[in-house]
């Protein structure tokens, strides 16, 4: 079937099968592979993206649903400001080992400022808990998140104590 | 940057690094011009002068999220007294010819290259002086250099690298073992935080990984495999699938690991990952199980209990005797553990792509050892090992997972029989935990003798595990050297093994991350029995400060109480508290004594804090990735304790479908701090990518133990 559909601010028209989920539509037919696959079932947030300014699993998201509707990547999430912010305090703040999770890491995480600007400790834990880290950097997704919410990180994430001792 | 740059072989250097690897260096290759106006000049395969005085320097080693990618640069950009913002890092091809060693593993990076790729910038600098020296007039003695130049104090004269940089590369490369080194007090990079080198393009969503690799034309590949490992293909059906449009070829090929000549794997290639996975329903295969189908885990734990009850089929380490030791012994503790087979779930599913054209084969490999990659796929292919080029890519994860390299295997098959077409192998998530190779699971009967001064006076395990003709299974052995035996005077230590069908694998910290929770719980039951807590138990057997040899690695007993004393000290031990436990762990080098809090409410159990603290020498080489490096650790190591990990099998086959049946820590259950120290002692740097994992699960088990009274003996552990 033909979809038309709005991504990243930009009209596009796919002729994809209408079950093929959002996800490998824009990985393989709109060339757009920063949204990731990593489960194929909704459970770990790697392929997270927003639909109409709600974050979604677009593994989960067959091409037929998003119709009409307006998708936003990683690729554009920069373009908004919580976005930026978002983006702009993970560099700062070096979270990404691997980086593979971190598409849907900062997806869901600019949907939780959008709806909620100064979220708590637990909030953010709530929010967050779909998306898996293997790498586990989630002290410093924690903490880039309340820098981008311009809250002053909760515990140490960037220096470890150095210590000099003889043998 | 340059595409393509002819190389003009001029002359070969080798140099011997520890270990007696020899490693080969291109010393002075000439490049040809990056652009007509913009000229490159390359003084070793590592380093490149760039016109505007950068200097693109050449990170060999595969990048699983373990930040090598910025490390090995850093020495080599010490050494040549550059400004870090004047380094530009690209990722090399595999090619141990020109590089060395290139795998990721084993923490093995830092001790590795520590000496050979700060020879490596030290030569580059040496070069560029000697150019300046030349064209001066002046002794190179009295030229030093500094932010990418060399400059003559006598004089005032001055010249950046890339002024030099023909001149230099022009001249014969020194001996890496005799180029004269930095004192290591005047680092100006080593010891200083520097952030992914990727950071950027990860956060804008740019192609990196594996997975992402895109070629014009490419087709892709999904996987059926026999559910019951080993299972070969009898034959297949595959009219249905090919019938759908788009559909290109069904392929049965051998992943590397079943006899020559069968196949355990068919690849629907197809214009779409989507349509090929969809295609897989349409293919039925006849699969020979008949000789895996019987092995599963409650025939594993049976049989163990069997074993356990009889005597070890073979020692795998002895020393004094620890029978009449235990005859002596003040008190003797006795206590069964065990733990369960594990997948890595590294979150970049296995991937490969690969282009077969003219009898070559080209790869773009996610794999943590392409070596070894290269000579397996070049064997399954028909090839030889030169007919492969390989490119390695970011990768999604690592964890041991991709020091296996079945992926590039099928994928060079299957890219033969597409001759022309670039093709990606993708597995899904369920492929991917079905066929890994797993962290084997194992069962342990102990004994330990309390001496009359409360150490440690004798250790006994009998170690259930898995192998066959009385050998280990790939990671499933015991090492003789695993911590506390070598500063345990009487010691015992014996295994027996049982056959499997499941392929086993290095998890991150292989065997440590077992051999910790059950050694390091078990001793806590030990000191309770002995009237201490763990870290006096442990002071008092390792004694004196002294280094005792070892088959595998020299361990240091004050770099142990180092890390001990420090730890107790930040996180104020005061010997048992409810809800506090102990553990210490030396793996891949690295001493590590951790801390971890535990506190109840409404009967469910929290982590609130973890202490670390460590000794991998003299240099914390990136602080700040140091920092991510032992968080990821800690929760990594918290995960395979509390959230109910493990692998099942069934039939010969594995049941786990997704992270419904496998979870994986989520950031909800992640304590709300971990503080770690480093002690930098004089020793040469070691790795940090695994030894902070395995203290963290026996310090869990005893926090727990003191919280609720009752000791687990296995994993994972129940939080209530």
């Amino acid at each position: 079937m033909s979809v038309n559909l709005t991504v990243n601010g930009r009209k596009r028209v796919v002729d994809a099968e209408g079950d093929k989920p959002l996800l490998w539509v824009l990985r393989e037919d709109l060339d757009m592979p920063g949204t990731k696959f990593g489960c194929g079932a909704g459970l770990c947030g790697a392929c997270t993206v927003h639909l109409d300014g709600e974050a979604v699993r677009s593994c989960q998201t067959p091409i037929a649903d998003a119709a009409g509707k307006s998708v936003t990547t990683i690729e554009g999430v920069a373009a908004n400001d919580i976005g930026r912010r978002v983006a702009e305090a993970w560099k700062a703040l070096d979270v990404p080992q691997c980086g593979y999770c971190q598409a849907g890491q900062i997806m869901s995480a600019t949907a939780l400022l959008r709806q909620n600007p100064k979220p708590t400790a637990d909030d953010i834990d709530g929010w967050m808990s779909g998306n898996i880290c293997r790498c586990a950097t989630y002290l410093r997704i924690r903490a880039a998140i309340r820098t981008a919410a311009g809250l002053a990180p909760e515990t140490e994430v960037t220096k470890p104590a150095i210590v000099e001792k003889s043998a | 940057m340059s595409a393509s740059i002819a190389i003009n072989r001029r002359s070969f250097l080798a140099a011997s690094v520890a270990g007696g690897t020899a490693l080969a260096f291109d010393a002075s290759l000439v490049l040809a011009a990056a652009t007509a106006d913009a000229p490159a000049q390359v003084l070793n395969a590592f380093v490149r002068i760039n016109a505007e005085n950068t200097v693109t320097i050449g990170a060999k080693n595969p990048e699983i999220g373990q930040g090598v990618k910025v490390m090995l640069p850093m020495l080599i950009a010490e050494e040549m007294d550059l400004a870090w913002e004047q380094v530009r890092i690209e990722q090399t091809d595999a090619d141990e010819k020109r590089f060395g060693v290139q795998t990721a593993g084993g923490s093995t990076a830092t001790p590795r290259n520590w000496l050979p790729m700060r020879q490596v910038g030290a030569a580059a600098r040496q070069m560029l002086i000697a150019a300046a020296a030349s064209t001066w007039g002046v002794a190179a003695e009295s030229l030093s250099t500094a932010r990418g130049a060399v400059v003559h104090k006598p004089s005032g004269r001055s010249a950046t690298y890339a002024a030099l940089a023909k001149a230099a590369a022009a001249l014969p490369a020194p001996d890496l073992a005799s180029v004269k080194l930095k004192d290591e007090k005047t680092f100006s990079i080593v010891g200083t935080s520097k952030p992914g080198v990727d950071v950027a393009k990860i956060v804008k969503g740019e192609p990196l990984f594996g997975i992402d690799t895109r070629l014009p034309g490419l087709l892709h590949g999904a996987i059926i495999k026999c559910p019951a490992h080993g299972g070969t293909v009898i034959s297949f059906d595959d009219s249905a699938a090919k019938a759908i449009a788009g559909v290109a070829a069904v392929v049965a090929v051998n992943s590397g690991f079943v006899p020559e000549g069968k196949n355990d794997t068919i690849v629907i290639v197809a214009d779409s990952w989507w349509k090929a996975s969809k295609a897989r329903e349409k293919v039925s295969v006849k699969w020979d199980d008949s000789a895996v189908s019987g092995f599963s885990t409650e025939g594993y734990e049976a049989q163990a209990a069997k074993i356990l009850a009889g005597a070890p089929q073979t020692s795998a380490f002895t020393a004094g005797d620890a029978d009449a030791a235990m005859m002596k012994a003040a008190k003797v503790v006795s206590a069964e553990y065990a733990y369960p087979f594990l997948a890595h779930a590294s979150l970049e599913p296995q991937n490969c792509t690969a282009r077969f054209e003219a009898g070559k084969l080209e790869l773009w490999a996610p794999s943590q050892a392409p070596a070894n990659g290269r000579a397996e796929t070049a064997r399954f292919c028909g090839l030889t090992p030169d007919d492969l080029t390989i490119h390695l890519t970011r990768i999604g994860g690592g964890f041991g997972r991709r020091l296996l390299n079945d992926y590039m295997v099928i994928a060079g098959q299957v890219a033969k029989a597409v001759p022309g077409k670039p093709v990606k192998v993708l597995f899904d998530r369920t492929d991917d935990l079905r066929h890994d190779f797993y962290r084997p699971a194992g069962w342990h009967k102990l004994a330990a003798g309390i001496g009359p001064d409360g150490s440690l006076l004798a250790l006994k395990n009998h170690f259930a595990t898995f192998g066959s003709d009385g050998k280990p299974a790939r990671a499933a052995q015991m090492n003789p050297a695993e911590f506390p035996a070598p500063v345990v005077p009487n010691v015992d230590l014996g295994v027996s093994y049982m056959a499997t069908n499941l392929a086993t694998g290095w998890l991150r910290a292989p065997s440590s991350n077992a051999m910790a929770f059950v050694f390091q719980s078990f001793l806590d039951e030990v000191a309770l029995a002995a009237g201490l807590d763990l870290p006096e138990l442990m002071r008092r057997t390792l004694g004196d400060a002294r280094e005792i040899p070892g088959e595998r690695a020299k361990f240091h007993t004050g770099r142990a109480r180092g890390v001990i004393d420090a730890v107790c000290a930040t996180a104020g031990w005061k010997g048992r508290q409810k809800g506090r436990g102990f553990g210490f762990y030396f793996s891949h080098l690295g001493y590590f004594a951790e801390i971890v809090d535990l506190s109840q409410k409404n009967g469910a159990v929290t982590v609130d804090k973890v202490w670390v603290a460590g000794d991998i020498g003299a240099h914390v080489i990136n602080p700040l990735n140091a920092l991510n490096q032992a968080h990821g650790c800690v929760i990594e190591g918290l995960g395979q304790a509390m959230i109910g990990q493990k692998m099942v099998q069934d039939a010969g086959a594995m049941t786990a479908e997704n992270f419904g049946d496998f979870p994986l820590m989520r950031i909800d259950a992640v304590p709300r701090g971990i503080a770690v120290e480093f002690l930098e002692t004089p020793f040469p740097p070691t790795g940090l990518g695994e030894p902070a994992l395995p203290p963290v699960l026996p310090a869990l088990a005893n926090a727990l133990y003191s919280l609720t009274g009752k000791r687990q003996r296995s994993l994972p552990l129940t939080l209530t």
